[in-house]
């Protein structure tokens, strides 16, 4: 789950870290109330996506007037596909300098990165590439975190000694999210040192692993239904399925996320365009293939449904019924491909023919197959 | 011949008398898989499908001798099973377990250090197969049959598929095995080719990556500095929509590498075979 900036920013002040002072606004009014109490105000577009500053979802106001306006402009705005629900309405800082500190998931070290920068407020990624030696690296020991002089090591390597004791201070409070939150993103930059010598996070991004949720239930019941995302990416979440919209016309639905996208690239390659990416999972059950069909149907551009399932974990027999099952309580009328085989794949078929559903032989071919049938228009 | 697993095998079920781990270890016992035990806390002293359980991988490995397990407990216990199973000694742990938060795999990796003779397949992967002879996990053992290609995959299904397609053009498999799809993982795609590279039983290889991660590229890496295998990658996700998340935490997007584009550029320059779908596969290895 990626938090929004004013949820992260909750987050980050309860693990002690300086905030400047900012408001939520819902409404145009709102926002101006934030810049009455607040005074000179950034309006800020609050969506899980980077690069807001640049579609416009950032802007100053001076007087409450100007963030009305602002705010009036913003909130209900499409960036990257996010609506606008809302804006968060800051107080500006006077800044002295801007710094990086970034923890995240490094894959090929299977390790935490600590990273700390004097390069900050801009794109950390183009610090990476154009002077990697302008950032000071950490693996923090998973089990006991950083200690204090490695940190200091660290904050002397990033050219920023004269800040050591309260930067050390500051990440240990920031790294609290990795262990205590199971954060897999924890950044803030530009961490803010303003004229006053104060340490502020000016922004905040904060992933939570997912896989984690379980554990951080609290997290998820106060942030959780904050953003409007895809209606049928919202729908498919509350039934348990991982599922991303595309823009094409066949719906997808497949088991493991492999096979799901080698899926997508074969009604590509077949010539047609596929309108979700839909895993059922290991061990689906009947119910779990029904919600998954009820899901793609809702999306009125699609024009047929390739289904393609290779059982380990998952049963044949039990996907088969859900499938029938699902197509009767659907009333479901497109054309339908099944490709199935796996354990107890005989049970499975046998199951569909009973039905009049054909399962189809290879991947590849029912690909073609519904390709072929979604153009025609025809029922399969 | 085979890597990391054969007949002789001595192979454990971690939550074995759970559901899954009660069907799979059943299914990997009628293939002819040296299942010596399992463990389920509490339920020591009895037997399941024909075999002992005992309450820790301990007492199953001073009892039985076992050298590898196949965990399939739920996602809250299975990091510590990995580790009580390296503690206990186990060479070889395939964790099947599913939606393990990565935080805790960051830690079984580090614990890991200390036993450097153990290795870790996953977790969420299929676990491997050896056909004819032995599998831990949950690789249908019906799309596989003995042969010499060896078949090392980040995805479960696409496994099936793939192995599938061999079983029936006459290519069989020394061994297969599935590293998992998740971002933190134990076993990579150049450790298991490495060990291919070193069973004179394989001959040829393919290898079935997904976007994200650079494992894909460290493997075409390792192949590009020599290799005597005959070798086919195939990479899923090619139109996958960039930032999207596609299920595995793994499969995401970041940087120049981890695109399909990138994987598949990295194993041509390693003159690797690339095929573009997973029907090509059996031609291009021909």
């Amino acid at each position: 789950m990626k938090l929004l900036e004013y949820q992260a920013k909750e987050v980050l002040a309860s693990l002690g870290i300086s905030i400047p002072p900012g408001r939520v606004a819902r409404t145009p009014d709102e926002a101006a109330d934030a810049c009455a109490s607040l005074g000179p105000v950034a309006v800020k577009a609050q969506v899980p996506v980077g690069g807001r500053g640049k579609a416009g979802g950032i802007k100053l106001a001076q007087t409450p007037d100007e963030a009305r306006a602002a705010a009036q402009q913003i909130i209900g705005m499409d960036i990257k596909g996010f609506k606008v629900p809302l804006v968060y309405c800051e107080a500006a800082l006077d800044i002295a300098r801007e710094i990086y500190l970034g923890f995240t998931v490094d894959r090929d070290a299977r390790a935490n990165i600590l990273m700390l920068s004097a390069k900050g407020g801009m794109d950390i990624e183009q610090v990476a590439s154009e002077s990697p030696e302008a950032i000071a690296r950490l693996y923090p020991n998973p089990w006991r975190g950083p200690l204090d002089f490695e940190l200091n090591a660290l904050v002397f390597d990033a050219g920023l000694g004269e800040l050591s004791r309260p930067l050390v201070a500051m990440i240990k409070k920031l790294y609290r999210a990795i262990p205590d939150l199971d954060a897999l993103t924890a950044e803030i930059n530009p961490l803010v040192v303003t004229r006053a010598n104060e340490i502020v996070a000016g922004d905040a991004k904060l992933e939570i692993d997912d896989n984690a949720m379980y554990r951080h239930r609290d997290l998820e019941e106060r942030y959780g239904s904050v953003v409007e995302g895809d209606p049928l990416e919202v729908e498919a979440k509350k039934r348990g399925l991982t599922y991303v919209s595309l823009d094409g016309d066949i719906g997808i639905i497949g088991n493991g996320a492999g096979l799901c996208m080698s899926t997508l690239d074969l009604v590509q390659r077949a010539g047609g365009h596929a309108a979700n990416f839909c895993d059922i999972g290991g061990g689906a059950k009947a119910e779990v293939v029904e919600n998954a069909l009820a899901v793609i149907l809702m999306n009125p551009r699609v024009k047929g449904v390739l289904m393609n399932v290779f059982g380990g974990i998952t049963r044949g027999d039990e996907v088969a019924k859900g499938l029938v099952t699902a197509r009767d309580n659907l009333h479901m009328k497109l054309p339908l491909v099944v490709r199935m085989s796996g354990t107890r794949e005989e049970e499975g078929r046998a199951i569909l023919k009973q039905n009049g559903i054909e399962p189809g032989a290879s991947a590849w071919e029912a690909a073609q197959k519904i390709v072929e049938l979604t153009r025609a228009g025809a029922r399969a | 011949m085979s890597i990391l697993l054969d007949g002789s095998t001595r192979v454990i079920v971690q939550g074995i008398t759970g559901r899954e781990g009660s069907f799979h270890a059943e299914q990997m016992k009628e293939m002819g898989t040296n299942l010596v035990g399992g463990t389920s806390p509490g339920k020591g002293g009895t037997s399941h499908i024909g075999v002992p359980v005992f309450n820790t991988v301990a007492e199953a490995v001073a009892a039985t001798g076992a050298t590898a397990s196949g965990i399939f407990v739920p996602p809250p216990f299975a990091p510590d099973a990995i580790m009580e199973a390296a503690a206990a000694g186990i060479t070889l742990i395939a964790c099947i377990t599913e939606g393990i938060p990565i935080q805790d795999m960051i830690r079984v990796k580090d614990f890991l250090r200390g036993y450097p003779a153990a290795r870790l397949l996953g977790a969420n992967c299929p676990g491997l197969i050896t056909p004819g002879a032995a599998k831990i996990g949950i690789i249908p053992q019906r799309i596989t049959r003995p042969g010499s290609v060896g078949l090392v995959s980040r995805s479960g299904t696409l496994t099936y598929e793939v192995g599938s397609a061999l079983s029936a053009a006459g290519m069989g498999q020394s061994t297969i095995v599935g590293i998992g799809g998740d971002p933190v993982l134990g076993l990579t795609f150049a450790d298991v080719i490495a060990l291919f590279e070193a069973d004179p039983a394989t001959d040829r290889l393919v290898v079935i990556g997904e976007i994200g991660g650079s494992d894909e590229e460290h493997a075409a890496e390792l192949l590009g500095r020599g290799s005597r295998l005959k070798t086919v990658a195939f990479i899923s996700g090619r139109t996958a929509p960039e930032g999207k998340r596609m299920g595995h935490a793994g499969a995401i997007i970041s940087g120049n590498r981890g695109t399909a584009k990138s994987k598949e550029e990295a194993f041509r320059r390693a003159g690797v075979a690339v095929a573009e779908t997973t029907d090509q596969i059996v031609g291009l290895l021909s």
